[in-house]
C-alpha cells in the first residue's frame, strides 16, 4: 500500500550556528550577565548567595506563567491578581497575630480559594476578549491595582473596622504603607537551612519548587493538561472533538493565580515585609521578563526556559546597579537599565511574536 | 432486522431567511455501501451534511423540517458531537488536525485513554494519566486498517496532505462506533495516486461493513467506487441511481440541469458584443489561497458579457482578484495595447477596470460608514473626485448628489444616503457596490458572484441591472459565478475553469452535458487521470 | 419588505442602540460624576476654583488625547506608545531651556523642535508597527514603557548644562522636575486670560487646543484622512481601492508622535513644570481612557469622543480630589484614576468589534 516516504524531518546535524540561532535570546543574556558580574566587582561568595536567595523567592512565580501560555493564551499578565490574593491572606493572618509555620499554612489556606476566584473572574474575561488575552490581562493588572488600592486604603478601617494601630495609617482608615511579616519571616526557608560561609539554602523552599516542578510535568501528562495543549493550537479544533474550551481556558488562568498567589506568598514570607501598594505591582512584568529571557515565547515555554530565565534575571537584577555605578559612575543608570532590560524583552518578544504570526 | 439502512434522511427542508436551500430531500445509505452525493455549489450538498452533523448554523437559523433515521431509529442531532456518539464520522475538507500532536494524539484527541489516579479520585477524570502505549496501540491498528505504515509517534506538523487524509479516516475508525464515514471533496487535495490508493481503502471499508457517503465532483471517482448516487440541484434530489444505469455524460447533464430565470432587460437592444479585443490575459497565475490560478489566457471582447464558471476552488474566483491586484499574480494582461501591471491596483483602477467583489462584507463595503461614503470613497482615493478647495476637503454637497442620483438610478432601498452599509439588506448593499464600481466609470467591470446570498428576488433585479448597464452604457461585464444557470442566462460567452486552468468557453445555449463535463474537468481531466 | 422595517424602526433602533453605545461603565461614570458634583455642592467647595481648574486641566491635557485619533480611526488602536511622542516634547522643552530660549520664543522653539522631532519618532515607531500588525496594543505598551526607561538612562547622563536643569550639587543628569518659570511657564494660560463669575478662564490655552481640534478635524475630511479611516474600517477595502495601506498606518503614527510631542509641551507650560524620568510611563493610559470616556472604542474615535472625554474625565478628577480628600483620604482621588481609567479601556476591549467583518 502506501509506502513509508521520508516523512520524518532528517535530523540536523549539530551546529553551532543553529544553537546560536534557536537560543539567541538566553545567550545574549548569559553574556550582559558575565559581562555585568565582572564590571559589578561582587565577590563571588555574595553573588552566589544573592543568587541562591533570589532563586528560591522567584522561582514559583515565574513557572506559573507556564500554564496559560501551553493554552495558547500567551503570557499572562494577570498573576498580579494571584499576588493581590496572597497579600490579602497575609493581612489578614497577620491581623489575627498568626506566626511561623502555623501562620504561612493559614496564609496559605485562605489564599487559594481568593485566588480560585480572582483566577476564575480573569478567565472569563479572557474568554471574552479572546484573542487580545495579553493586553487585557495588562490593563486588568492596573485596573484589579485600583481596586486593591480602593480596598486597603478606604475599605479596610473605613468601611471595615480594623482595629489595629500598627498596621493601619493614624487616622485610622487605610493600611500603612508596610505590613510587617516579622513573624513568618522565613517560615518556610527555615524549616531547614543549609549553611556554608555566606551562602545558605533554603532547601524546604527549593523542595517546594521542584515539587512543583515535578506536579507540573505530571499535569502535563494528564488528561487535562493534554487539553491544555490542545486547546493551545486550535480552540477551533478543540471545539469540535467536543472539548468545552471556554472551561480549559478559564482552567488554565485559575491555576496560574493560584500558583502566583502561593508564588507570592514564598516570595514574602522570605522578604519579611509586605509593601502593601507595591510588593505585588511588578510582579507581572518581572516574572514576564523572567521566562522570555529563558527563552521563552508567547506561544512556548518550559520548566527549564522558566528556571534559566528567572537564573539569567535576576543575576542582572543583582549586578546592573553596581556595574552602572562602575561603568558610568551613577548607580541609578544600572537600576534604570535593569528597567529597561524587563520592559524591553516584553516588547521585542510580543514584536517578535507578531512578527511571525503573520508570515503565517 | 427490518431495515438495513444505516442512515434515511426523509424529506429534509431547510430554509435560511425565507430562502430556501433545502426542498425535502431524501436520502438512504444501506450498510456498507458507498453512496455518492454530487451537485453543482449551492446545491445543498454542504447543508444536508450540516443538518445531518447537527451543526450550530442549522440550529441557530430555526433548524429543519424532516426526519432523520439512524439504523432504522429517528434521531434528534443537536451537535456534531451527538453526531459523533451516534457513530456518525466526518472526514474535514480542511483537516481537524492538530500539528503539533503526534498522529495518535490527534486520532485519540479527546478520547484519550486515561488511568485513575490517586489526584483523579480527588478532581475526577481530567486528572486521570494519559495512557500512551494504549493510545498508540489503538492508533497502531487504526493505521493498519488503512494499511499505512506511518508511524503513529510521528508529529502531524509536515506530513505530506495525504496522510494528513489518511489520519482524519484513521481517527473516525478509531471511534468503534462508526457506522458512516463521510468523505468531503476527499481527493480534492490528493496527487494521483494517493487519490487511487484512498479509493481503494474505501472500498475495503465499504467490505467491512462502514457505509461511506462520497462528496465529489470527479465523476469518474463516482462511477468507480459508488453503489448508488444521489444528484442535488438547486435543494432538490433531481435522481437517485444505481453505478449499473450512470455514464459520465449522464450524470453531468443531471448535476448542471437547465433551471434558465429569464433576465435581461426586455426593452433595450441587443448586446452590444464586437470582436474587438478589449482585454488580453496571458498566461495568468494568481496566488489566492483555495482559488488559486495556474496560467490562463483569454481575451475579453468589447462590449460583451462574459461568465466564468466553475465548481468552488477550483480558481474562477482568482481570475478577477488577480487581474485587479488583490492578491499576488503573474503573466501579462494588456488592456486596448496597454500592458496593465498586476499587483497594482491604482493602476487596474486607472486602466478603466472596476471591481465588484465576491466577498461584499468583508472587501466591498465600510460597513460602519454611509451608503453615500461607500460611493464616493473609491472614486475620491483613486481619481481624486469628489474633492474641493486647495486642502483638497470632501465636497459633501457633490458626494450627496451623486448618491441620490444613483440611489435612485439602482432604485436602493434604505432609509437616505446616510444609512450605515451594516443595514442594508444583502441585495442592496450589492447595489451599493455596484454603484460605487460605476462611480468610477469603467468601460470594463468585473463582477464576482454578483448573486451570493441574496434572495431570489433581489437576484434577478442585481443581474437586471448588470445587463441594463451592458446594453445601455456599453460597460463590457466579466462575471464570475458559481451558478451557472444565471451565467447561461445573462452572458454572451461562458469561460469555464477547471484545476486553474482554461477548460474551455462554451455558448450559453450548449448542451447541459458539456457544460456538466467540462466543470468536472472534462474528458481531458478524465483520460489524463487514466494515463497517470 | 426588510428595508421597510428598517425605516419604520429607525428612530427606535438608534436610541437603543445608542444606549447600547453608551454602555454601563460609562453611565457609572456618568452618576458618579454628578453625585461628585452634588458633594461639592453640599460641602460647600469653591464652585468658581473648581470650574477654573476644570477648563485648565482640559485645555492641558486634550492635545494628548487628540493624539489618540489617528491610530485608532487607522484601526491600530489606542496608541500606547505615547510615551515616545511624550519624550520628543521633553527632549525639545529641554534643548530650548538648554539653548536659553525664554518666553514666546522659548515655548516656539519647543513646539516646533517638539512636533519635528515627534513626527520622525512617530515614523519610526510607525515602521515597527506596520510589522507587528494585530498586535500594537500590547507592543505599543512595552515600547512605550521600554522608551521611558531608556530615557531615563539618557536624562541621568545628558550633557546638559544648564543650572536650572541639572542637580544642584555638582551632580551630573537632569532633576527629575524641572521649572518653567523662567522660560514659559503658563504662556498659553495667561494669554487674553479673563475672571469671570470668579472663574479664571485660560483662553489661550483654550484657543490653541480648539485650534488643534479643528486642523485635525479639517485633516480627517481631507483626501488622506478619509482614505486614513477607511483603512481603518476594512483593510482589504481600502486595498480594493489601490490604497497603500501601510503608507496609512505610517501617516496615523506620525501624526499621533506629532501630537503627542505638542501635547507635553502645552501640558507643561500649564502645569509649570517639565516632568521626567518615570512621569510618562502611565500618561498613555489615562490619554487612552479619556477618550474612551468621551464614547470612542478601539478602532473608532472622533475629534467629539476626544473633546468630550477630556472634559469629563478632568471635571471628574478635579471635582472628586477635594471631595475625596474631605470625606476620605488624600490618595483616593488618584486610585478612583486608576480604576476608572483601565476600567473603561477593559469595557472597550470586551465589547466585540464593530468594524470590517471576515467570512
Amino acid at each position: 500500500m502506501m509506502e513509508h516516504k521520508a516523512v520524518e524531518e532528517a535530523k540536523p546535524a549539530f551546529s553551532l550556528g543553529r544553537l546560536l540561532k534557536n537560543h539567541a535570546v538566553p545567550i545574549l543574556f548569559i553574556i550582559i550577565c558575565a559581562l555585568g558580574s565582572y564590571y559589578a566587582r561582587l565577590p563571588l561568595q555574595f553573588l552566589i548567595a544573592e543568587i541562591i536567595t533570589r532563586m528560591a523567592r522567584n522561582s514559583f512565580l515565574v513557572i506559573s506563567l507556564i500554564i496559560p501560555i501551553i493554552a495558547g493564551m500567551g503570557l499572562n499578565f494577570g498573576i498580579v491578581l494571584g499576588a493581590m490574593a496572597a497579600q490579602f491572606a497575609f493581612i489578614a493572618t497577620v491581623f489575627w497575630q498568626m506566626q511561623g509555620l502555623v501562620g504561612l499554612s493559614v496564609t496559605v489556606l485562605l489564599t487559594i480559594p481568593v485566588a480560585i476566584v480572582f483566577g476564575w473572574l480573569t478567565g472569563m474575561l479572557f474568554n471574552r476578549t479572546r484573542g487580545k488575552e495579553m493586553i487585557t490581562g495588562i490593563i486588568l493588572s492596573f485596573f484589579a491595582n485600583g481596586l486593591y488600592q480602593l480596598i486597603c486604603l478606604w475599605v479596610i478601617g473605613g468601611l471595615i473596622p480594623f482595629p489595629d494601630e500598627t498596621m493601619v495609617l493614624p487616622s485610622g482608615v487605610g493600611l500603612r504603607n508596610t505590613v510587617n511579616l516579622k513573624a513568618m519571616h522565613y517560615a518556610l526557608d527555615n524549616i531547614i537551612k543549609w549553611r556554608h560561609g555566606m551562602i545558605s539554602i533554603p532547601v524546604m523552599t527549593f523542595a517546594a519548587v521542584a515539587l512543583l516542578c515535578v506536579g507540573m510535568v505530571y499535569l502535563l501528562k494528564t488528561k487535562l493538561g493534554q487539553d491544555f495543549r490542545a486547546v493551545g493550537q486550535s480552540q477551533q479544533i478543540a471545539r469540535v472533538a467536543g472539548i468545552n474550551v471556554d472551561k480549559v481556558r478559564i482552567l488554565a488562568i485559575v491555576f496560574s493565580t493560584v500558583l502566583a498567589a502561593l508564588g507570592q506568598i514564598i516570595f514574602l514570607q522570605n522578604l519579611g515585609i509586605l509593601t502593601t501598594y507595591g510588593s505585588h505591582v511588578q510582579v507581572g512584568t518581572f516574572a514576564v521578563a523572567a521566562i522570555l529571557i529563558g527563552g521563552a515565547s508567547v506561544s512556548k515555554a518550559t520548566i527549564g526556559q522558566a528556571l534559566l530565565g528567572t537564573f539569567l534575571f535576576h543575576t542582572l537584577f543583582i549586578v546592573s546597579p553596581l556595574a552602572g555605578k562602575n561603568l558610568m559612575g551613577n548607580p541609578q543608570v544600572g537600576e534604570f537599565f535593569r528597567v529597561f532590560v524587563a520592559y524591553g524583552v516584553i516588547g521585542v518578544a510580543l514584536a517578535l511574536h507578531a512578527w511571525r504570526g503573520r508570515g503565517k | 432486522m427490518l431495515s438495513q439502512h444505516v442512515l434515511e434522511m426523509r424529506n429534509i427542508v431547510k430554509e435560511y431567511f425565507g430562502n430556501r436551500v433545502l426542498k425535502g430531500v431524501s436520502l438512504t445509505v444501506d450498510e456498507g455501501e458507498i453512496h455518492s452525493l454530487i451537485g453543482e455549489n449551492g446545491a445543498g450538498k454542504s447543508t444536508l451534511m450540516n443538518v445531518l452533523f447537527g451543526m450550530p448554523v442549522i440550529h441557530n437559523t430555526g433548524g429543519f423540517d424532516g426526519e432523520v433515521l439512524f439504523q432504522g431509529n429517528p434521531v434528534q442531532i443537536r451537535s456534531p458531537f451527538e453526531a459523533m456518539e451516534l457513530g456518525i464520522g466526518m472526514v474535514h475538507q480542511e483537516f481537524m488536525l492538530l500539528p503539533g500532536f503526534t498522529v495518535s494524539e490527534n486520532i485519540k484527541l479527546n478520547r484519550e485513554i486515561t488511568r485513575p489516579t490517586l489526584l483523579s479520585r480527588f478532581f475526577g477524570r481530567s486528572m486521570n494519566r494519559l495512557d500512551r502505549p494504549a493510545m498508540d496501540a489503538d492508533s497502531r491498528r487504526a493505521l493498519d486498517s488503512l494499511g499505512l505504515s506511518l508511524d503513529e509517534t510521528t508529529r502531524v506538523a509536515g506530513l505530506p496532505v495525504g496522510y494528513k487524509q489518511f489520519v482524519e479516516i484513521a481517527r473516525e475508525l478509531d471511534k468503534k462506533k462508526t457506522k458512516i464515514l463521510v468523505l468531503d471533496e476527499p481527493t480534492a487535495v490528493l496527487t494521483e495516486s494517493e487519490a487511487d490508493t484512498l479509493l481503494e481503502t474505501m472500498e475495503r471499508l465499504a467490505q467491512r461493513g462502514i457505509s461511506i457517503l462520497f462528496i465529489t465532483h470527479r465523476l469518474q471517482e463516482v462511477l468507480r467506487v459508488s453503489r448508488g448516487i444521489s444528484v442535488l440541484r438547486d435543494g432538490e434530489k433531481v435522481a437517485s441511481l444505481d453505478k449499473k444505469d450512470a455514464t459520465v455524460d449522464h450524470l453531468a447533464e443531471l448535476m448542471v440541469g437547465r433551471a434558465l430565470q429569464s433576465v435581461g432587460c426586455k426593452e433595450c437592444g441587443d448586446s452590444p458584443a464586437s470582436e474587438e479585443i478589449l482585454l488580453t490575459v496571458n498566461d495568468l497565475h494568481v496566488a489566492m489561497p483555495g482559488e488559486e490560478v495556474h496560467g490562463i489566457s483569454l481575451d475579453i471582447r468589447k462590449g460583451e458579457i462574459l461568465g466564468i464558471g466553475g465548481l468552488a476552488g477550483q480558481g474562477k474566483i482568482g481570475i478577477a482578484n488577480g487581474i485587479m491586484g488583490l492578491y499576488p499574480a503573474r503573466g501579462a494582461v494588456t488592456k486596448s495595447g496597454r500592458p496593465v501591471p498586476l499587483n497594482d491596483t491604482t493602476s487596474a483602477l486607472n486602466a478603466g477596470m472596476a471591481f465588484v467583489s465576491e466577498d461584499r462584507r468583508g472587501v466591498g463595503l465600510l460597513l460602519d460608514q454611509s451608503i453615500e461614503m461607500n460611493i464616493a470613497v473609491p472614486a475620491m482615493q483613486s481619481q481624486g473626485k469628489f474633492l474641493k478647495g486647495p486642502f483638497a476637503l470632501a465636497d459633501d454637497r457633490a458626494i450627496r448628489t451623486h448618491a441620490l442620483r444613483l440611489i435612485k438610478e439602482l432604485d436602493i432601498r434604505c432609509t437616505g444616503p446616510m444609512q450605515l452599509t451594516r443595514r442594508l439588506s444583502g441585495g442592496n448593499q450589492q447595489k451599493v457596490c455596484i454603484a460605487k464600481a460605476l462611480t468610477l466609470e469603467p468601460d470594463l467591470l468585473f463582477v464576482s458572484e454578483p448573486t451570493r446570498g441574496i434572495d431570489v428576488g433581489a437576484k434577478k433585479i442585481v443581474l437586471d441591472l448588470l445587463v441594463k448597464l451592458n446594453r445601455e452604457l456599453g460597460v463590457t461585464i466579466v462575471i464570475t459565478s458559481s451558478e451557472l444557470a444565471e451565467l447561461r442566462a445573462v452572458c454572451d460567452r461562458i469561460a469555464l475553469i477547471y484545476h486553474g486552468q482554461l477548460e474551455g468557453i462554451l455558448a450559453p445555449d450548449a448542451s447541459d452535458k458539456d457544460f456538466g463535463i467540462m466543470m468536472a474537468g472534462g474528458i481531458k481531466g478524465t483520460t489524463e487521470r487514466k494515463v497517470s | 419588505m426588510a428595508e421597510q422595517r428598517l425605516e419604520e424602526n429607525g428612530l427606535v433602533e438608534r436610541l437603543k442602540s445608542a444606549a447600547a453605545d453608551l454602555g454601563v461603565p460609562r453611565l457609572i461614570i456618568f452618576a458618579f460624576l454628578a453625585a461628585m458634583v452634588v458633594a461639592a455642592f453640599l460641602l460647600e467647595l469653591p464652585i468658581d476654583t473648581l470650574t477654573g481648574n476644570v477648563l485648565t486641566r482640559f485645555g492641558m491635557n486634550g492635545i494628548l488625547v487628540l493624539a489618540m485619533i489617528p491610530t485608532m480611526q487607522v484601526g491600530m488602536g489606542p496608541n500606547f506608545g505615547l510615551p515616545l511622542g511624550i519624550t520628543c516634547g521633553l527632549v525639545a522643552a529641554t534643548l530650548s531651556i538648554e539653548l536659553g530660549f525664554a518666553g514666546l520664543q522659548g515655548f516656539l522653539v519647543a513646539l516646533s523642535v517638539a512636533i519635528a522631532l515627534g513626527a520622525a519618532a512617530g515614523y519610526a515607531y510607525g515602521l515597527l508597527l506596520n510589522k507587528v500588525r494585530g498586535e500594537e496594543m500590547t507592543v505599543g505598551t512595552y515600547f512605550g514603557f521600554s522608551i521611558v526607561s531608556l530615557m531615563s538612562i539618557f536624562w541621568a547622563l545628558a550633557p546638559y548644562k544648564s543650572p536650572e536643569m541639572i542637580w544642584p550639587y555638582g551632580g551630573s543628569g537632569l532633576r527629575v522636575t524641572i521649572t518653567l518659570q523662567n522660560h514659559f511657564d503658563k504662556i498659553l494660560d495667561h494669554f487674553l486670560a479673563f475672571t469671570v463669575f470668579g472663574i479664571d478662564v485660560p483662553t489661550g490655552l483654550l484657543l490653541f487646543f480648539f485650534a488643534a481640534c479643528f486642523l485635525l478635524w479639517l485633516f480627517m475630511r481631507s483626501r488622506h484622512g478619509i482614505a486614513m479611516t477607511a483603512v481603518g474600517n476594512n483593510i482589504r477595502f481600502a486595498e480594493s481601492v489601490g490604497l497603500n495601506v501601510n503608507r496609512y498606518r505610517l501617516l496615523a503614527s506620525t501624526l499621533s508622535g506629532a501630537l503627542g510631542a505638542a501635547g507635553i509641551i502645552i501640558y507643561a507650560q500649564s502645569y509649570g513644570f517639565l516632568q521626567l524620568y518615570q512621569a510618562p510611563l502611565f500618561m498613555a493610559f489615562f490619554a487612552v481612557g479619556s477618550i474612551l470616556i468621551g464614547g470612542a472604542s478601539i478602532n473608532h474615535a472622533t475629534i467629539k469622543h476626544a473633546v468630550i472625554g477630556t472634559f469629563l474625565f478632568q471635571a471628574l478628577l478635579v471635582v472628586s480630589l477635594p471631595v475625596a480628600n474631605l470625606v476620605v483620604s488624600e490618595n483616593l482621588s488618584e486610585v478612583i484614576r486608576i480604576i476608572i481609567t483601565n476600567g473603561i479601556i477593559l469595557y472597550a476591549l470586551s465589547r466585540r468589534e464593530s468594524g470590517g467583518e471576515t467570512r
